[in-house]
């Protein structure tokens, strides 16, 4: 396994209940680049992002985080975390709401102004978190993620509801930051955000189906774009099951 | 833990609160009220000098637990708990962070409803004011304290108003304001000799009556702390940072 992944995820087993929701997951991220985590709602990603973070409880495997296992304690200020639903606090301002996360980082003060332009709130830096429209809310969340300068950004679904332009904006500002040396990995439902990443993980039902760059995936596919490829993999892979009894796992590296 | 962070999370939830007037009239005035109207329901009768002391004792704590545990059961829902715990705050940065944020609004609570009972509603003190005013604070911060170790066992705001009940009303029931705790089955007894509740209302009961010195009064405070500094350490032990 290559150690010097910003992710290195063995075979990571999760389950809720006796459903289990990740089965010897195996997978790994590079360093300083944008990593798309694509699939359908269900498909485990939240839980992936959750074990990377240290916070998801697990029943077996490792996830090796920067070098170190996932959720240690010095990780906890170099890597910054956007959960789905944004968990700022609705009943402070903005700017309250950064500089008090900032204060729990020891990030400097300077940062809250920083993170602000970066995200494009400064506008609305005074205003209650809870008066904010659904993007702006988000934003707020992605704003907390980025103080403190994270070696990784782990973001779940952090373009939800955002139009277009700032969609644009956002994937051009996690490009900037990869090209500073951070670490990106970023969830999404949307297809059609393939693209914009650096290398691409496609998800379903608790296992990765594909891991490549998004030409790499057109490619072997022969897809015109990334939903189809999608398909396309789905349809593979569920002949490959019917074929044989251990098609479907073998791609996995085998049952034990 | 370090002092910077824990201070920082006070000083947020007193941020949060500052920007809500409504919970910080209904926190400051509601107690002091329900006192008011106790005294008016047993006006030109030795009952309210009887129970006045021990309504010091029972609203704060009531309010306190109810507020602090749906407030921090709204951390765990919305997902600022979880991003905290993916941060480097301490477990008890989180919950002596709240404990000292709450316990200030109990002060200033305590501080009006004891005012409240002793100049407006006439309460007789024999005792002295201030040491009244210690053991009301001591029980706020009960209330708070207790508050923040059940919510950790709440999943939904219905569990969490469940548990004012569960673990209040007992509190209210053994601790000798409806019956003298001497005249009860002997298991009830010894239960509500234990229960910390039953403490503050004994030590304010004894500050307004004169019956006992300042030590015994002390030393239930000193029983008060323990609970009160056991409830922070559970709370903070059943903190998980990794979850289901």
């Amino acid at each position: 396994m290559d150690s010097d992944a910003a992710i290195a995820v063995d075979r990571l087993t999760v389950r809720r209940g006796k459903h289990e929701v990740l089965r010897e997951l195996t997978v790994s991220v590079p360093r300083g680049q944008v990593v798309g985590l694509l699939g359908p709602s269900g498909s485990g990603k939240t839980t992936l992002m959750r074990a990377v973070v240290g916070v998801q409880k697990i029943a077996a495997g490792d996830v090796t985080v920067l070098g170190m296992p996932a959720g240690s304690a010095p990780l906890r200020r170099r890597v910054g975390y956007v959960t789905q639903a944004p968990s700022v606090y609705d009943d402070l301002t903005v700017r309250e709401n950064l500089a008090y996360f900032a204060r729990v980082l020891d990030a400097p003060a300077t940062d809250v102004d920083r993170v602000l332009s970066e995200t494009g709130l400064t506008e609305q830096a005074g205003q209650l978190t809870g008066n904010l429209s659904g993007g702006q809310h988000n934003r707020v969340s992605l704003a907390a993620a980025l103080l403190g300068a994270p070696e990784l950004l782990v973001l779940d679904e952090p373009t939800v509801g955002l139009d277009p332009v700032l969609r644009y904006e956002l994937w051009a500002l996690f490009h900037r930051l990869a090209d500073a040396g951070t670490s990106l990995f970023v969830s999404s439902h949307v297809m059609d955000e393939a693209t914009r990443c650096d290398r691409l993980l496609l998800m379903r039902e608790g296992e990765i189906i594909a891991d490549d760059t998004p030409e790499g995936l057109l490619h072997t596919t022969g897809a015109p774009d990334a939903e189809a490829a999608f398909l396309e993999l789905i349809r593979k892979r569920e002949a490959g099951t019917s074929a044989g009894p251990h098609g479907r796992h073998a791609a996995e590296g085998g049952e034990r | 833990m370090t002092p910077h962070r824990t201070l920082a999370t006070t000083a947020r939830v007193l941020t949060q609160i500052r920007h809500d007037p409504r919970t910080i009239m209904l926190l400051l005035v509601v107690p002091s009220l329900l006192i008011g109207l106790v005294s008016w329901i047993f006006v030109d009768t030795p009952v309210f000098q009887k129970i006045g002391p021990a309504m010091i004792a029972l609203f704060p704590f009531i309010v306190m637990f109810l507020v602090t545990s749906i407030t921090t059961l709204r951390e765990r829902r919305t997902g600022t708990l979880e991003r905290l715990l993916a941060m480097p705050l301490g477990k008890g940065d989180f919950i002596v962070g709240y404990a000292l944020a709450f316990g200030l609004l109990g002060l200033v609570q305590s501080a009006i409803a004891v005012s409240f009972a002793v100049w407006v509603c006439g309460l007789d003190i024999t005792g002295s004011v201030w040491l009244l005013f210690a053991v009301a604070v001591a029980d706020a911060l009960l209330g708070t304290t207790l508050g923040l170790l059940a919510s950790a066992f709440a999943r939904t705001e219905f569990q969490a108003v469940q548990f004012m009940p569960a673990l209040v009303f007992p509190q209210v029931l053994l601790g000798g304001i409806f019956a003298p705790r001497s005249s009860m089955p002997d298991v009830l007894h010894v239960i509500g000799d234990w229960l910390p509740l039953s403490h503050a209302i004994d030590a304010l009961t004894a500050v307004a009556d004169g019956t006992h010195d300042d030590a015994w009064v002390w030393t239930r405070i000193g029983f008060l702390g323990a609970w009160i500094v056991g409830a922070v350490i559970v709370g903070a032990l059943t903190l998980r940072r990794r979850t289901a």
